[in-house]
Order: C-alpha cells, then sequence, then structure tokens
C-alpha cells in the first residue's frame, strides 16, 4: 500500500523535485487566478447572474468574517477568503478521477498553516506596531508569555495536522474500500469526504481569523450577547 | 517479521481505537449541548452552530493526531529502516 505520508515525484525543473501534489495546486491556482480576473474584468452595476452568485459568495465571507473578528472586514477578506476557496476547491479535486486533493499531502498543509503563521503576525504588527502586537503575549496577565509564546506554534502546527489527517484520512479510507469492495460501494464515503472537504476549509478559514483577531493588540473582548429577558 | 514490527502495529491498533474513545465522547457531549442551547434559544441557532463546528474541530483534532501517530507508527516509523 502506498504510505499516505510521502508523496510521489512526477518530473524535476533543474535539481528540485515536483511532486503532483505541486502540479495540482498551479492548475488550482491557474483556474482560482483566471477566473477572478474574468470576473472582475466584466463586473456590472446591474449583475448578471454569475456577478450575483460571486456577490453573494463574498458577502457570505464579509458576514463571516464580520461576525467572527468582530472586525470590518477590508484588510482581512483577500486573506481570508483565498485561504478558503484555495482549500475548498483543493478538497473537492477529488471529484477528477486520477487527482489526489493536494491538501491530502503534508507539504501544502505545512506551506497554508505557515502562511497563517506569518499573517497573524503581519496583521498584528500592522495595526498595532511591533510593541503593541508583543503586548499581545502578555494579554491576560505577563505570567501567560511562556504559554501563549509556546501556543502561537502549537496552534499553527495544529491547524496543518488538522488539515492533513481529515483530508488524508478521507483519501485513505476510500482507497482501503475501493481495494476490498467493488465499484460503487464507496460512493457514500465519497460523498462524505465532500462534506468535509467543505466543513474543513470552513474551519481553516475561522481559526485563521480566530487566530489572527487574537494578535490584534488593544482589542476589547468579544461583547457578551445581552441577557434574554424570560418572556 | 520481528517484534518491533509486531509491537509498532499492535501499538498503532491501539492508539486510534483508544484515541477515539475521548473525541467521541466530548464530540457527543458538545453537540448535545450545542442542540439544547439551539432548542431553548432558535434565535442564535447560527452563532451556536458556528461555535459547535469550530469546537468539533479542535476536539476531532486530538482523534487526528492518533491517526497521524498511528500512520507514523506504520509507514514512517524510524525504528524499522
Amino acid at each position: 500500500m502506498i504510505s499516505p505520508l510521502s508523496s510521489e515525484t512526477l518530473f524535476h525543473i533543474g535539481s528540485v523535485a515536483i511532486s503532483q501534489a505541486v502540479v495540482t495546486t498551479w492548475a488550482i491556482m491557474a483556474v482560482l487566478i483566471s477566473g477572478a480576473i474574468l470576473i472582475s474584468r466584466m463586473l456590472k452595476p446591474a449583475p448578471s447572474t454569475l456577478q450575483a452568485l460571486f456577490e453573494l459568495i463574498v458577502d457570505t465571507i464579509d458576514s463571516e468574517i464580520r461576525n467572527t473578528m468582530q472586525a470590518e472586514p477590508g484588510p482581512y477578506r483577500a486573506f481570508i477568503g483565498t485561504l478558503f476557496a484555495f482549500i475548498f476547491v483543493a478538497n473537492w479535486t477529488t471529484l477528477i478521477p486520477g487527482v489526489a486533493p493536494p491538501t491530502a499531502r503534508l507539504e501544502t498543509d505545512a506551506a497554508l498553516a505557515l502562511l497563517v503563521f506569518v499573517a497573524v503576525i503581519w496583521f498584528g504588527i500592522r495595526s498595532g506596531g511591533v510593541g503593541g502586537y508583543l503586548s499581545t503575549f502578555a494579554s491576560p496577565s505577563p505570567l501567560m508569555i511562556p504559554l501563549n509564546l509556546v501556543e502561537s506554534v502549537t496552534r499553527a502546527f495544529s491547524m496543518f495536522v488538522r488539515l492533513f489527517g481529515n483530508v488524508m484520512s478521507g483519501v485513505f479510507v476510500i482507497g482501503i474500500v475501493l481495494s476490498l469492495a467493488g465499484l460503487l460501494v464507496p460512493i457514500p464515503l465519497m460523498a462524505l469526504d465532500l462534506l468535509t472537504g467543505v466543513v474543513q476549509a470552513y474551519i481553516f478559514s475561522v481559526l485563521a481569523m480566530v487566530f489572527i483577531s487574537s494578535g490584534l493588540p488593544g482589542k476589547p473582548l468579544p461583547k457578551t450577547p445581552k441577557e434574554r429577558t424570560a418572556p | 517479521m520481528n517484534w518491533l514490527a509486531l509491537c509498532s502495529i499492535f501499538s498503532a491498533a491501539m492508539a486510534v481505537s483508544f484515541g477515539a474513545i475521548g473525541p467521541a465522547l466530548a464530540e457527543g457531549r458538545a453537540v448535545a449541548a450545542a442542540m439544547d442551547a439551539i432548542a431553548r434559544q432558535p434565535e442564535s441557532a447560527s452563532t451556536i452552530s458556528r461555535t459547535l463546528f469550530v469546537g468539533l474541530a479542535m476536539i476531532e483534532t486530538m482523534a487526528i493526531y492518533c491517526l497521524v501517530i498511528a500512520l507514523l507508527l506504520l509507514f514512517a516509523n524510524p525504528l524499522l529502516k
């Protein structure tokens, strides 16, 4: 059985080995970028059906950012939206026969988690300066500094392992079932895998939002909803 | 097959089977609590389900860690090289 932890090399550019996941990633990037360029070129005041659909998607992402981060979505929309769109499309590439999702490989997920790790630092420094960002490590009390330092690394690592484990286990289970049973048996599992793909893309971007907003200095604690009076 | 490989296979199975117990119980409790809250306050269902999804992902990670440990033991075991 092929190990889910290794990746097969397709070809070499110079001395750099290019695996199948990297080629799939390039294809996804090409589709997403050309789609974004095409759609943003034909924006009209009276939207077509396609434009309305994409406006709906952007609107949903905006409202999610507003609800989760309690902030205006402007600076974060590009990063969070791209993360969600990429992971979503990458997880659903299982629909194409012969293509394994690149998120089922270690290196893609490690790169995504590293991006979030860097984004937390970047958004934190951009909104409050270096001192303001560093002060978030002592946020409840200075006693928490070592824990917060360790947490900033381990939460990125846990995001990486979470996405990898979820997507890879789906692919792996389908492979096992396909080798045991016949042609049509793994279809329910594949449907479940598609659902997991959406949920994992959502969770990855929500966690990225939570981590980014926890790195913003001087942010008041999220408002607790008003006590509901008994009717 | 030496005893090291046998131990690895056995521990991989143990890691997954016992590592799944805790997260399964925890996810059950979390979903039950969320259902209870939604039944009490249906208007806050969207907030609760968003928090529930994130919490479930956090809990599920524990089981996924065990799965990754098992796969490391089976496919990338440094002692078997």
